[in-house]
């Protein structure tokens, strides 16, 4: 008899338990298994931010410096595998971790959202009606589901925007990452743009960077105060490297004066490849 | 308000009243003129007094020790689990932390895993089936075992006792933005986990106790809300730590490593 005072208010899941699959598949079954797949994806995404960051540098060495650049992208592991292999690889591995960490974080805050809307109150969505203080999450925290879309949407812009040349139309040269970069971000919307998209990564880095060791259970009182440390220099970082590109084409420290060579100079940038062979 | 003397203030209480699980709610204004040395369910107990004779039905709200121990009281006071003040649970706040003239808006913690029973009251019982499927230790029975058989190092004991000071509120879900119960299933976790007599079943535990509590609650994000919101103040460092042993929990060997 007890149990009908229980069994009206037994409280239903929101996310029944489902069977298990074989490991390592059960792992991201679970959310707290789910968050460090986009501990360990968010790792791999900042390495590429950095790496991408300190490659494009080379745009301040000139047209060849930045030729010569994108040319040992593609020769990447020359002599062992062909021409190219290696960077698609890099881009295949990047491409799943970029899924990865999409979807999880899609599906987690669909559980979040589920465990929290409509708490408590039939109509209305929002968990506090009287409103609430927020004390410790900061601005970063709060937004990371704003700034990650903004980067995903910014990411796609910046593939057709530098990779496939689908605004700059004609302009666009195959091969002339300089050309290409300076008339893009010549450009003063687009260049507010890249600042805009920008300051969101070092944004949803300065949170993410901190939050990946808590994911992953990466906690000793001994240098649990660095972590917030190196999130910070590596927004930090990634902010000034990247903010210079648009701030500097437009301030005209990146354009074509500095160019040798006919733009896009004929069959596989000869007069480029020369020219970064003297650098 | 640090003088020390006490005084009389007004306030303008805005609370929350709801019939039932599947009723809609809404606030409801109350004046209360209260002494400052009156702690805040000593002024909702006033209000029920005033409301009793006036014969409308009192508002419900949850206490037991009215000391900080059970972890049966707590609501939202001014968008904060427990109210304005830190370390500690709602009945130990006092009218002292507010001024004359202020609006207290007065909420039922919130979470989809702790439905409404009625006003202020809810069914924290998810937080209930976390503990139970958290399972046993094992412990000879029998006679009583000499005092200090196990030797516990000094900094697990430390670590454990201050998990164990979990008094099991929900204040942490009901201040995460994504109603998450990471600080209360950790600290659980954590103070058996750091013990030697919690060893033997360590794994399972860990394991079970965080698939039941994600059946009933949402995903953590770090924001850290939780332990500023704990009566307890405990760290979010239990956090790191049942993450670590879940997916520990999901690789190891438990066969070689003498536990389950
Ligand atoms: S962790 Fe703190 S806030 Fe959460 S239930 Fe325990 S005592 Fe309450
Ligand atoms: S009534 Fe026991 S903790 Fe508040």
């Amino acid at each position: 008899m007890a149990q009908t005072t229980d069994q009206r208010y037994r409280v239903t899941p929101v996310r029944p338990q489902s069977r298990q699959y074989p490991f390592p598949l059960n792992l991201y079954q679970s959310a707290v298994g789910r968050k460090w797949v986009m501990a360990i994806t968010g790792i791999g995404l900042i390495g590429f931010v950095l790496v991408h960051m300190v490659g494009n540098l080379h745009v301040y060495e000139g047209p060849a410096g930045m030729h010569k650049y994108a040319e040992s992208l593609r020769t990447l592991g020359n002599g062992l595998i062909p021409k190219g292999a290696v960077l698609w690889l890099l881009r295949v591995g990047l491409l799943g971790m970029f899924v990865l960490h999409l979807h999880s974080a899609i599906t987690l805050s669909r559980m979040s959202g589920n465990a929290s809307e409509n708490a408590g109150r039939i109509s209305g969505a929002k968990k506090y009606e009287g409103g609430r203080d927020h004390v410790a999450a900061t601005f970063a925290s709060r937004t990371m589901r704003w700034t990650g879309p903004i980067i995903a949407l910014f990411l796609f812009y910046h593939l057709a925007d530098l990779t496939w040349g689908w605004w700059l139309g004609d302009a666009f040269v195959p091969g002339d990452p300089y050309h290409n970069v300076s008339t893009s971000l010549g450009n003063l919307p687009v260049a507010v743009l890249y600042v805009v998209a920008n300051v969101a990564l070092a944004w949803h880095i300065f949170h993410g960077a901190w939050s990946m060791f808590q994911s992953l259970g990466v906690n000793n009182p001994r240098y649990n105060q660095l972590r917030r440390g190196l999130a910070t220099f590596l927004a930090g970082l990634i902010l000034v490297g990247n903010l210079s590109f648009p701030i500097l084409t437009q301030a005209g420290l990146i354009n074509e004066d500095k160019r040798y060579c006919p733009i896009g100079e004929i069959e596989g940038n000869a007069c480029l490849a020369e020219q970064a062979l003297d650098h | 308000m640090s003088s020390g003397h006490s005084e009389t203030i007004n306030v303008t209480l805005k609370v929350w009243r709801q019939e039932g699980p599947n009723e809609n709610g809404g606030f409801e204004v109350h004046q209360q003129t209260i002494s400052t040395d009156a702690s805040f369910l000593e002024m909702l107990d006033q209000l029920n007094e005033q409301l009793n004779e006036v014969g409308t039905e009192p508002l419900a709200f949850e206490s037991d020790c009215r000391e900080g121990i059970c972890g049966t009281c707590g609501v939202m006071i001014n968008g904060r689990a427990h109210g304005p003040q830190t370390a500690t649970a709602t009945c130990q706040l006092h009218m002292r932390e507010f001024h004359d003239g202020d609006e207290i808006v007065v909420e039922p913690f919130r979470a989809a895993g702790f439905p409404v029973i009625r006003d202020l009251a809810v069914d924290r019982s998810p937080l209930d089936r976390i503990i139970e499927s958290g399972g046993y230790i094992s412990v000879n029975t029998g006679a009583a075992s000499d005092a200090n058989l196990t030797p516990v190092p000094k900094a697990a004991a430390d670590m454990a006792f201050d998990a164990a000071a979990c008094i099991g509120c929900g204040a942490c879900v009901a201040a995460c933005p994504n109603s998450a119960a990471q600080l209360f299933t950790s600290a659980k976790i954590g103070h058996l986990g750091l013990l030697p007599q919690g060893q033997a079943e360590r794994w399972s535990r860990t394991e079970n106790m965080v698939e039941t509590m994600e059946e009933f609650f949402g995903s953590c994000t770090n924001h850290g809300e939780c332990s500023a919101a704990c009566p307890k103040e405990i760290s979010l460092d239990f956090i790191a730590f049942m993450n670590r042993d879940y997916v520990k929990a999901k690789i190891k060997n438990r066969a070689l490593a003498g536990q389950h």
